[in-house]
């Protein structure tokens, strides 16, 4: 196979593993950033047993992001994982509170505070450092002869800073619409009350985003003001959906707040990756410089194309198994 | 004093993979014991049967979570710690590990619920067969990681171009030469684990006298299979040696204590190597029985650490020490599982209190085994990263100062402290608890498809004592 073909493939392969992560995880993530918020320790149970049958294979994404980035592009991995060296660590640290919290907070009756502390804390860590590693990328990377060459916080800016807190707003918007879909009564009522707020934080959040990020880079710029304008369609399309958003929370409905929060997060994405395109590590190497040898990255592919349905099979079985309504004291005790 | 970013990060890399290592090993154990119980309950009807499976079910997912979080770590430290190392043999790794996600942890991702949670809604067969693909599941990440580490201890299938590897065979390079021996020790590693845990906690509860008819079935099978296992184990590690032997004679020098190559060589049971004069203090030894294991005959040569350039030469201690602890404890699970067999007559097996309480205190050896095993293997691979061809300090990311290195080591030991410390705790409670804790319970509803949360037991109350029968 051609070996541009196939570095193109496996670019999709990967920008939708994370896309599923970003998403998946994400409202799980953004019910930890609301906990603190929640209205009683019931409705944070129920948030909880909403989250609780599905966080664990959600996180299985992010683990084959990383390693079929090493796999097919490895100069994205060995740059910028010792790039964001810290960044790295700190969201390891939160995903490692938040997901023994899930597992160990509803057998605790003494110590359930401090559960409910390492869950939000732990969420809350992981997703602004997720954000700063979208910042990040965006701000490119120093790089010597295809290592890193920078310092350890290279990677923390007024920049990045925003887009961590972007982040947070944007999951918390997620977990919040996912509530209004998985929950009723009080629970959904607080849900309602809260997510308005939040949009109005992430369109914020996006506009600063959109205005700063042709400013620190000129290619960017470029791309956005002279050369192809159809792109307008995607920031378009996500404030479409924002608006969609807004009426559809109005409007009490269930459903559509969170598609409509899935559509700003998937435009937003595709958004930053046609600026980027083809560069995977900005501002010097592209797709192509970075992919691993042909042999190798066709070896990976027949596997993962066979196995890549089965695995969506049992995702959306899960999903299924655990569908509709979550009722407080319903669950595990 | 300057701080060095490569011994931090060889601390830092051993410290997290120790960690982790330890809970895939049990997980691999016990899922595969509990797929055994559950299978014989579909064949034999026997509820005692589903008692233990039910039990032993619960222990897993604690165990399986805590190597869920761990396992995070490790797929991200070869970026951050070693990314020279990553980028150039990435061609290899890559592939292996990535394999390792799509075959392995989706499986048991996707089968994990039915386990845990489906007994009541899936027929008996079908909660089998869920068993079933969980444990494959860790049995084929065992392959995957374990053919990316061999092939770091014996490099095969694979040229340099401009610093590159890349892969001109995929078999040789996955079938590497000492990966069939590694894959056999660290999986019967694993089954030790496992059997020793089973046997301990069994122990226990008859010394307790708590269901005793499901914990002698329990106890008695687990000594069957660890009568097999033990001996075979010292039988694949004393083919593993031999492998080394022919691949990294300088690891056998250093496990052997020979710092000069000579014929005859005697058996160190101890010694106190001393590297700095490139000699041993205090042997004690067999004589030519190393000679004998190693090379099958007795006045048999056998290579000395001289023959390596001293800066090429592993950290003799570890290797040494952890080698003997390895192999002192296996022969005491030999010795364990065969005085189960000899007390099976009258069934004093199931009475006699020292041998039960001796149970107790093994289950904890395998777990030293193995981290032992490991530091073993590892230590004496040193300096290299890849074997003959990339050393520890060109493989460490260039970027990363020592401060950082040292702030991540003490960051990841105060997170593993902390999440070690609720983990050990809790599973401590359910083995407390006991096997009937919540078989009475009827819970109507529960949802929960994930790690742990199969056990509704309390992590800080205080009901604890066993419920005798
Ligand atoms: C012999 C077995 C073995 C060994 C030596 C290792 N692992 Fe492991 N690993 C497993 C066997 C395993 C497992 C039994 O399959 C686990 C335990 C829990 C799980 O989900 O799978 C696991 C979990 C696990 C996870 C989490 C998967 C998930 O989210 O479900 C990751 C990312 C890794 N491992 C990565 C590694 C790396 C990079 C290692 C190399 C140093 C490593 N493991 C050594
Ligand atoms: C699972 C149990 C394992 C344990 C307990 C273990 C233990 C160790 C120890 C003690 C070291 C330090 C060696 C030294 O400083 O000289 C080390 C290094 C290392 N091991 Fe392992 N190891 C394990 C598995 C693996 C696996 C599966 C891989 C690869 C996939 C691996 C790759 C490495 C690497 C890259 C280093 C760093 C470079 C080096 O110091 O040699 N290890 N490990
Ligand atoms: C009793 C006789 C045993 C012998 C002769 C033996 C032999 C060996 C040898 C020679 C190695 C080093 C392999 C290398 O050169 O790279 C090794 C490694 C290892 N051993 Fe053992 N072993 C024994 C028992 C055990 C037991 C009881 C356990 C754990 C329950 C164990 C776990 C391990 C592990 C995890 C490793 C590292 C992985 C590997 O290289 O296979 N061993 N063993």
């Amino acid at each position: 196979m051609d070996p541009y073909v196939l570095s193109t493939i496996w670019a999709i392969i990967i920008a939708f593993s994370i896309i599923m992560y970003v998403v998946l995880d994400g409202f799980v993530l953004g019910m930890g950033i609301l906990f603190p918020f929640a209205p009683d320790e019931e409705a944070r149970d129920v948030m909880m047993n909403t989250g609780a049958p599905i966080w664990d294979g959600n996180e299985t994404w992010l683990v084959l992001a990383g390693t079929a980035l090493l796999g097919a592009f490895p100069l994205v991995y060995t740059v910028i994982l010792p790039a964001l060296y810290i960044g790295v660590f700190l969201m390891v640290a939160g995903l490692i509170f938040r997901g023994v919290a899930f597992e160990l907070r509803f057998k605790a009756h003494r110590s359930r505070p401090l559960w409910n502390v390492a869950f939000a804390g732990g969420s809350m860590v992981a997703a602004f450092a997720q954000g700063a590693v979208v910042g990040a990328y965006i701000l490119g990377f120093e790089t010597e002869s295809s290592t890193f060459s920078g310092g350890p916080f290279d990677w923390l800016t007024p920049f990045t800073v925003m887009t961590g807190l972007g982040m947070m707003a944007g999951l918390a918007l997620l977990g919040v619409t996912w509530v209004i879909m998985k929950t009723e009564g009080p629970v959904q009522e607080w849900a309602y009350r809260v997510a308005p707020r939040l949009l109005v934080g992430v369109l914020v959040v996006f506009a600063i985003v959109s205005l700063w990020t042709p400013y620190v880079d000129p290619e960017v710029w470029e791309r956005w003001f002279s050369h192809i304008r159809v792109i307008w369609i995607l920031p378009a399309m996500a404030l479409f959906c924002a608006a969609l958003l807004l009426w559809a929370l109005r409007a009490r409905r269930e459903l559509i707040p969170f598609l409509a929060t899935l559509g700003m997060f998937f435009f937003t994405y595709l958004g930053l990756l046609v600026s980027r395109w083809p560069y995977v590590v900005p501002p010097n190497y592209t797709l192509w410089d970075a992919a691993a040898a042909p042999e190798s990255q066709l070896f990976l592919l027949i596997g993962t194309l066979f196995v890549l349905p089965i695995i969506l099979g049992y995702t959306s079985w899960a999903y299924w198994v655990f569908r509709g309504k979550v009722r407080p004291g319903e669950g595990y005790h | 004093m300057e701080l060095d970013p490569l011994i931090l990060s060889r601390i830092q890399f051993a410290f997290v993979v120790a960690f982790h290592a330890i809970f895939p090993a049990f997980s691999i154990g016990i899922s595969v014991f509990v797929a055994l119980l559950q299978g014989l309950f579909v064949a034999t009807g026997n509820p005692a049967w589903e008692r233990l499976s039910m039990f032993w079910t619960k222990v897993f997912a604690v165990v399986f979570g805590m190597g869920v979080v761990s396992g995070i770590v490790m797929a991200f430290q070869f970026g951050t710690n070693w990314s020279n190392f990553s980028q150039a043999t990435a061609n290899f790794f890559g592939p292996m590990l990535s394999y390792e996600v799509l075959t392995a942890f989706f499986l048991e991702a996707g089968f994990l619920g039915v386990l845990l949670f489906g007994r009541d809604r899936v027929s008996p067969g079908v909660h089998l067969f869920a068993a079933l693909m969980v444990a494959s599941g860790t049995l084929i990440s065992s392959f995957w990681i374990l053919a990316g580490n061999s092939w770091m201890h014996t490099p095969a299938g694979v040229e340099v171009r401009d610093g590159v590897y890349h892969v001109t065979s995929w078999l040789d390079a996955i079938f590497n030469p000492s990966f069939p021996y590694r894959l056999a020790h660290m999986v019967l590693a694993s089954f030790l684990a496992g059997g020793f845990v089973v046997a301990g906690v069994s122990a226990w509860y008859l010394i307790r006298g708590h269901d005793v008819q499901a914990n002698r079935k329990a106890l008695s099978m687990t000594l069957w299979l660890l009568l097999i296992a033990a001996p075979a184990q010292a039988v694949i590690g004393d083919f593993h040696g031999l492998n080394t032997l022919e691949h990294q004679p300088g690891k056998i020098a250093a496990i052997e204590g020979i710092w000069e190559t000579e014929s005859s060589v005697p058996l160190l049971v101890f010694a106190i190597p001393d590297q700095e004069n490139q000699t041993n203090r205090f042997e004690i030894g067999i004589p030519k029985l190393a000679s004998l294991i190693l090379t099958h005959d007795p006045d048999g040569e056998l290579p000395g650490l001289d023959e390596i350039p001293r800066v090429e030469q592993p950290p003799v201690w570890f290797t040494f020490y952890g080698f003997r602890i390895m192999v002192g404890l296996g022969i005491l699970m030999i010795l364990f599982a065969a005085a189960g067999l000899a007390l099976r007559p009258g069934g004093r097996l199931y009475t006699n209190r020292a041998f039960l309480q001796g149970l107790r205190l093994m289950s904890v050896t395998p777990f030293i085994a193995l981290l032992a095993g490991w530091i073993t293997t590892e230590t004496g691979r040193a300096p290299w990263v890849v074997q003959g061809m990339m050393t520890q300090s060109e493989g460490l990311t260039p970027s990363l100062t020592g401060g950082m290195a040292l702030f991540t080591l003490i960051g990841y030991m105060t997170v593993y402290a902390m999440v070690f410390w609720a983990g050990i705790y809790y599973l401590t409670r359910v083995v407390r608890k006991g096997m009937e804790a919540d078989t009475s319970e009827t819970d109507e509803s529960h949802r929960p498809m994930r790690p742990m949360s199969a056990s509704r037991v309390s992590f800080d109350d205080d009901d604890t004592a066993p419920g005798r029968t």
